[in-house]
C-alpha cells in the first residue's frame, strides 16, 4: 500500500523537473561538436579545397560508399574531379574523417538529411563542399607538404630548407 | 645445401646466395631498399641489418648487412634480435628525416615500398623536429614524373638506368647529404626502358606520368594478367582498370620472358583502349536501296555472307581464338592472312627455320644468358626492345665470369663485380643497315645493305662448316669481319644469333639459320632469336592461310563478294593502290575492330571488337610461346571479343561446328583439337571451372573501394556485378584470397607488401620462377635429331646504281606500331616522316639535310625531307615504317629517284 503511494508521489514530483523531451522540429537538440552527422568537404584558410583526392577515405569506408577521381589543376594542386557519397549506404562511422590526412572530410553535427527518394541521398561534390574550415581551423596541407604548387615553391613549406644547389661542389 | 640457423631454427638454403635472398626466399620478412634481384646487392641503404653469431654460445653477436653476406653452412643469425630491430628502425628513422609530408598527393602511396618497410620496422613516430632538405624537380618527358624530395638515396635508379639498361642521361649529382638523382638538365629521358624507374624506385621519386592523368591507387584497380601487344616478344603485363578505362600497365614477372622489366612502348602504349577513336556500337552502312533498319546487326552480317563468296582476313594483332574462329567460319580455302607480303615471307620463313632446324628459339632470359651475340640486320632496340635489354645483359656474361674468377666473389656483389669488370664487354657483333643503339656496346658493328649482311652471314657459316659454299667476290674487309665473327663464335658456349623482320630480307634469316645450325653441328649450344612484327604474328602464321595479295586478286576476278576483316587496317598491309582496288571490288566489308581507321571508312558493317583489355585470348610470341591474356573489365558498351562476335554470327547462320561453341574454353579446346600445332594450349591456364577452396580468383584487391557509390549517380541501386563465364576469375573483390596459379595472378599483393616488391612472395626463390612455374607454353620445339640442308643460295653483293637508291626499312619503338601511337606521350616522341641518305648520295641528288626529295614507287608519290646519316652504305636510303600518314613502301627495294 505504502509503495503504491510512494510511486505516485515520485511521479507527481516529476511534473516540476526539467523537461528532457525536445519539441523537435520546432526545438532543435543541441549536438556536441564531435557528433557524427552529415559529411562535408571543408576548405583551407585560403579558401582552397582541402581534399587532395588521396582515396584514403574511400579505402577506409567499410560500406564502400565513397567514390572519387583525383585530378590536378594547372597550379599543381590535386583535387577531386568528382566526389560522391552514397548516404543511403553511409553508416556515419567516421572512419573517413579519421583516415583523411588533410582534415578535408569532416562529419558535422547535423542529421537532417532525410529524403523521400533514395536517389536523392547520393551527394556529389557540389553538395558536400562547404565554405568553411569545419572543426580544424588554420590547417593548410600544402603549407606543410613538400609538393611545390603555384605560389609555394620548394623550400617554402613549414620547416623546409631552401632547395639544394646541385652545383655546390663546383669550385 | 648449406643449413643456416635463423632465430634458433634451422633452414636449408641455396648455396651462392646472400643472406637477404635466403631469408626472403624462405618467406621471412626482412626490410631492404637497395637490393634488387635483377640488380644485385651494393649494401647502400643499411636497411637489411641482421645479427650474426659466432656459434651457439655467442650471445652478443655482431650486426651485418644481410645483403652483403654470403650464405655459409652452419651460420647462426637472427632477424628478430632486439639490436638488429632497433638498428633497422633507426635507419628508417634517418631516411624519413627528410622525407616530405606528401603521401596523400604521392602516386606511389598504397604501392610504396618505403611505406611497407616503415611499417615493417615499426618506425611510427617522428623524433626529428628540425628542417627538411628540399630539391627542385626536373621535367623528364611524357612518361615519368620526378619528385626528388621523396628520395632515400638507395641508388637503385642509376643502377638500373645506367648499369643495367645502358642509359646515359640519368645520373647522380652533388655529394654527401644532398645527392641528386636526375638529368644534367631538364629533358626527355632517352632510354627506351625509362618507365621501369617507376617500379624500381622504392618510393615516389619516379612515378608513372600517364597514370597521373587518371590517377587511381593500386587497391582500386581491377586488374588481370595480360600479355603486351606492343611487339612480338609477348612480355607479361598486368593491366589495371577503373571507371571503365585502363589506368596503368605494370610488369608481371615471368622468369622465362620479361623478368622484372618492360619497355616504354609496352608500359605506356595502352591508351588506345581509352581512345575517343574507339568503335563502341555496331554499325551498318545502309545503301540507298537497302532499308534495313531494325534488323539485328548479326542478321545483316548473315545476309551478306554468300557461301563460297565470303572471305576472311585474319590479323596478327588479334588473338589466336579470333583468327581460328574466323578461319573456321569462312573455311580454310577462304581464309587469308592479313599481313603484308614482306611480313608474311619473313615470319613464315622464321617459323620454318625454327621448326625444321635443330636450333631452339631463345626466350628473352635465354638471350640474356648468352655469351656471344651476333645480330644480323636488325635494330633490336626498335624492333624488339626487350631483346635489346637482354643483349645488354648478355655482353656482361664473359667479363663477369672472368671477374668472379679473379676476385672470388658471387655475381650478386654488384658494386665489386662492376669495379672488377670496368668497361669490359663480351663479344657482340652487329651487322645492320645503319647505326643502332647497341653499337656502343658491340665489339664490332658494321653497316651495309641487307644483301651484304646476308653475304657476311653466309661467309661466317662457311668458316664454321665447309659444306656451306664459300662466298665469292668478298672484299678484304668483309672476309676479315667474317673471320673475326666465326672465330669468336667457335669459342662460345651459348651463342645467340638474332635476325628478324627488321632487316626485311629472307637471305639474312637464312644466313642466320646457317650460322646457328653450323654451330650446332660443332656441338655448341647455339640459340636463334627471330623477331616478328606483331604480338600474334607467329600464332597467325602457325594457323596458316593464304596470302593477302591472293585475296586482292580474287576480289578483282569477282571471286569474293564479302570480306570479313578481323582487327586489321588493310591500308597498313597493302599499298594504297591495291587496298583501294580490293575495296572497290568487294560488295560488303564486315569489319571487327576497336579503332576507326581507313579500313573502317570502307566497311559496310562494323562490329565493335574488344581490345586486349576487354578480351580473353591467346597470343604466340616470336619464340613460339603461347600465352593467355585475360579480360580486365566488362565494357558497358556493345564491345566484345572478336571471337564471340564471330561465334554469334556462326550461330545465326547455323554453322555446324561453331554454333556449338560458346565460351573461351570451348574455343580453345576446338583449336587444340583441330590444329595439332596448337596442342597444349588448353593447359595454359586453369579452365573456367577451376576453383580454389570453392571460390574464383578476384580481379579486385580486398581494399577495393567505392562499390556502392561509383555507379550511384546513375542509379542508387547497385547493379549485379558482371560475371565471368569464360575464366576462373571474378570481376569483383569476392573470392579466394590466397595465391592463385601463376598464369592468372591479377596483382601482386601480400600482407605487409603492397608494392610491386611483393613479387618476392610469389617466387620459388628471389628472382626465380613463380610458385607453379612460368606462365605460357612453348609450341615450337627444334627438330633436334633431324637435319635440314644448309642454305646455299648466296645473294649477289649490293652495289650502288646510278639514279637509284635501295630503300631499307627503319623501325621506331615510338611510331612504328599501330596502336601504341594513340598514347599522346608516345605520339610526341614519334619522328616525322623522313628519308635517310648518305652524304655522298645527298651530293649526288643535290640535296642537303631538310630538303625534300621526291620519288615514285608503285605509282605512289613520296616527298620526304632528307636526313643525312653517314652510317648508311652509299646507295642505300632508310625509310621509316609504320608512321601514321606514311604510305607503306616495300622495303628493301630499289627505287628510281
Amino acid at each position: 500500500m505504502f509503495s503504491l503511494v510512494r510511486s505516485m508521489w515520485l511521479i507527481f514530483l516529476h511534473m516540476f523537473h526539467k523537461r528532457e523531451t525536445y519539441q523537435y522540429p520546432e526545438q532543435k537538440a543541441p549536438l556536441p561538436a564531435r557528433w557524427r552527422g552529415r559529411i562535408a568537404l571543408t576548405r583551407d584558410p585560403d579558401g582552397g579545397e582541402r581534399c587532395v583526392g588521396c582515396y584514403l577515405c574511400a579505402a577506409a569506408c567499410p560500406v564502400d560508399c565513397i567514390s572519387l577521381q583525383s585530378t590536378e589543376d594547372e597550379s599543381g594542386r590535386r583535387y577531386p574531379e568528382f566526389f560522391r557519397i552514397n548516404f543511403s549506404r553511409c553508416i556515419f562511422c567516421g572512419f573517413c574523417e579519421e583516415a583523411c590526412p588533410t582534415y578535408a572530410i569532416q562529419l558535422l553535427p547535423d542529421f537532417e538529411m532525410a529524403e523521400y527518394s533514395r536517389q536523392q541521398l547520393v551527394y556529389e561534390k557540389e553538395d558536400l563542399l562547404i565554405n568553411s574550415q569545419g572543426k580544424y581551423p588554420g590547417y593548410n596541407y600544402y603549407k606543410i607538404a613538400g609538393m611545390a604548387i603555384q605560389g609555394k615553391d620548394k623550400g617554402d613549406a613549414k620547416n623546409e630548407e631552401p632547395p639544394v644547389d646541385v652545383k655546390s661542389l663546383l669550385p | 645445401m648449406p643449413i643456416i640457423n635463423i632465430d634458433n631454427k634451422n633452414y636449408e638454403v641455396k648455396e651462392g646466395k646472400n643472406l637477404l635472398e635466403a631469408c626472403l626466399s624462405l618467406g621471412l620478412n626482412l626490410p631492404y631498399f637497395c637490393w634488387h634481384p635483377a640488380l644485385g646487392a651494393v649494401g647502400a641503404c643499411r636497411q637489411c641489418a641482421v645479427k650474426v653469431f659466432k656459434d651457439a654460445d655467442d650471445t652478443k653477436g655482431r650486426i651485418i648487412m644481410s645483403c652483403m653476406e654470403p650464405v655459409k653452412d652452419q651460420l647462426r643469425m637472427s632477424i628478430d634480435d632486439k639490436d638488429a630491430r632497433n638498428f633497422r628502425e633507426h635507419v628508417i628513422g634517418w631516411l624519413m628525416t627528410n622525407h616530405p609530408h606528401d603521401c596523400a598527393v604521392c602516386d606511389e602511396g598504397g604501392a610504396c615500398h618505403l611505406q611497407d618497410m616503415t611499417v615493417m620496422t615499426g618506425h611510427s613516430y617522428r623524433d626529428y623536429h628540425f628542417t627538411k632538405r628540399t630539391y627542385n624537380n626536373q621535367y623528364l618527358g611524357p612518361f615519368l614524373n620526378h619528385e626528388m624530395n621523396r628520395c632515400i638515396q638507395c641508388y637503385r635508379c642509376v643502377r638500373f638506368y645506367k648499369d643495367f639498361a645502358g642509359g646515359k642521361d640519368l645520373d647522380v649529382f652533388a655529394a654527401h647529404n644532398h645527392v641528386y638523382f636526375g638529368r644534367q638538365q631538364d629533358g626527355i629521358l632517352e632510354s627506351e626502358f625509362s618507365g621501369n624507374l617507376a617500379e624500381i624506385c622504392p618510393t615516389g621519386v619516379f612515378t608513372d606520368k600517364t597514370l597521373k592523368q587518371h590517377y587511381t591507387r593500386k587497391w582500386d584497380l581491377t586488374s588481370a594478367a595480360s600479355v603486351c601487344q606492343g611487339c612480338g616478344l609477348g612480355c607479361n603485363i598486368l593491366a589495371g582498370e577503373r571507371y571503365g578505362a585502363v589506368r596503368q600497365i605494370t610488369n608481371r614477372f615471368n622468369a622465362a620472358v620479361n623478368g622484372y622489366f618492360l619497355c616504354d612502348r609496352g608500359r605506356y602504349g595502352y591508351e588506345f583502349v581509352n581512345s575517343d577513336q574507339r568503335i563502341k556500337t555496331p554499325m551498318v552502312h545502309h545503301g540507298p536501296a537497302e532499308q534495313s533498319n531494325g534488323i539485328p546487326v548479326l542478321e545483316h552480317v548473315h545476309h551478306r555472307m554468300v557461301p563460297g563468296k565470303t572471305i576472311g582476313i585474319g590479323s596478327p594483332r588479334a588473338s589466336l581464338e579470333s583468327n581460328a574462329v574466323l578461319k573456321e567460319l569462312v573455311g580454310a580455302d577462304n581464309f587469308y592472312l592479313g599481313v603484308s607480303a614482306a611480313d608474311h615471307d619473313l615470319v613464315s620463313l622464321s617459323l620454318r627455320l625454327l621448326r625444321q632446324g635443330p636450333v631452339r628459339a631463345a626466350s628473352l632470359q635465354d638471350a640474356a644468358a648468352a655469351d656471344v651475340v651476333l645480330i644480323l640486320g636488325e635494330d633490336v632496340t626498335n624492333t624488339a626492345p626487350m631483346l635489346a635489354l637482354s643483349v645488354r645483359q648478355a655482353v656482361r656474361r664473359i667479363p663477369v665470369a672472368a671477374a668472379q674468377q679473379q676476385v672470388h666473389l658471387a655475381a650478386w656483389q654488384d658494386a665489386a663485380i662492376r669495379e672488377a669488370v670496368q668497361e669490359d664487354k663480351g663479344p657482340l657483333f652487329i651487322l645492320s643497315m645503319q647505326e643502332t643503339k647497341l653499337d656502343e656496346i658491340a665489339q664490332g658493328a658494321w653497316h651495309t645493305a641487307p644483301d651484304n649482311i646476308a653475304r657476311i652471314g653466309y661467309a661466317v657459316s662457311h668458316l664454321l662448316n665447309d659444306t656451306i659454299p664459300e662466298v665469292t667476290g668478298m672484299s678484304e674487309q668483309g672476309r676479315d669481319i667474317a673471320a673475326t665473327i666465326a672465330k669468336t663464335l667457335k669459342s662460345a658456349a651459348h651463342p645467340l644469333i638474332i635476325a628478324g623482320y627488321g632487316g626485311g630480307s629472307e637471305a639474312i634469316l637464312k644466313s642466320a639459320a646457317n650460322v646457328a645450325w653450323a654451330l650446332h653441328d660443332l656441338g655448341i649450344d647455339a640459340m636463334l632469336s627471330f623477331t616478328v612484327p606483331e604480338c600474334n604474328s607467329m600464332g597467325l602464321e602457325m594457323l596458316d592461310g593464304h596470302r593477302l595479295e591472293s585475296a586482292v586478286e580474287r576480289a578483282l576476278n569477282n571471286g569474293a563478294d564479302t570480306a570479313i576483316v578481323l582487327e586489321n587496317d588493310l591500308y597498313r598491309r597493302l599499298n594504297q593502290h591495291s587496298a583501294d582496288l580490293f575495296f572497290n571490288n568487294i560488295k560488303s566489308v564486315i569489319l571487327l575492330d576497336h579503332l576507326y581507321n581507313t579500313t573502317a571508312e570502307k566497311a559496310t558493317v562494323i562490329l565493335p571488337a574488344g581490345t586486349f583489355a576487354e578480351s580473353d585470348g591467346t597470343l604466340v610470341n616470336n619464340e613460339g610461346r603461347a600465352q593467355r591474356f585475360f579480360q580486365v573489365f566488362t565494357p558497358t558498351t556493345a564491345v566484345q571479343e572478336s571471337w564471340r562476335w564471330l561465334l554469334q554470327v556462326a550461330a545465326v547462320s547455323g554453322h555446324a561446328v561453331l554454333s556449338s561453341l560458346q565460351h573461351l574454353d570451348d574455343v580453345v579446346k576446338f583449336i587444340a583439337a583441330t590444329y595439332p600445332q596448337f596442342d597444349g594450349i588448353t593447359t595454359l591456364t586453369p579452365d573456367a571451372h577451376f576453383r580454389l577452396a570453392g571460390q574464383k580468383v578476384p580481379r579486385e584487391p580486398h581494399r577495393y573501394s567505392g562499390r556502392t557509390a561509383m555507379l550511384a549517380n546513375e542509379n542508387v541501386s547497385e547493379p549485379k556485378p558482371a560475371e565471368d563465364e569464360d575464366t576462373a576469375l571474378s570481376f569483383t573483390m569476392e573470392g579466394y584470397r590466397g595465391e592463385p596459379p601463376s598464369s592468372m595472378i591479377p596483382f601482386f599483393w601480400q600482407p605487409g607488401w603492397n608494392s610491386v616488391q611483393a613479387v618476392n612472395k610469389y617466387q620459388v626463390e628471389t628472382g626465380g620462377p613463380l610458385h607453379d612455374g612460368n606462365a605460357g607454353k612453348r609450341l615450337i620445339e627444334p627438330n633436334v635429331n633431324g637435319h635440314t640442308p644448309f642454305y646455299t643460295e648466296v645473294p649477289e653483293p649490293y652495289l650502288p646504281l646510278k639514279e637509284h637508291l635501295l630503300l631499307v626499312p627503319c623501325y621506331h619503338i615510338f611510331g612504328s606500331e599501330e596502336l601504341s601511337i594513340h598514347t599522346p606521350g608516345i605520339a610526341a616522341r614519334m619522328p616525322a616522316p623522313y628519308l635517310l641518305l648518305h652524304s655522298e648520295d645527298a651530293k649526288r641528288f643535290q640535296v642537303t639535310e631538310g630538303h625534300l626529295l621526291h620519288f615514285m614507287d608503285n605509282g605512289h608519290h613520296y616527298t620526304l625531307p632528307v636526313i643525312i646519316n653517314d652510317t648508311l652504305q652509299q646507295g642505300v636510303a632508310g625509310i621509316p615504317v609504320g608512321l601514321p600518314g606514311m604510305q607503306i613502301a616495300e622495303a628493301p627495294q630499289l627505287i628510281k629517284v
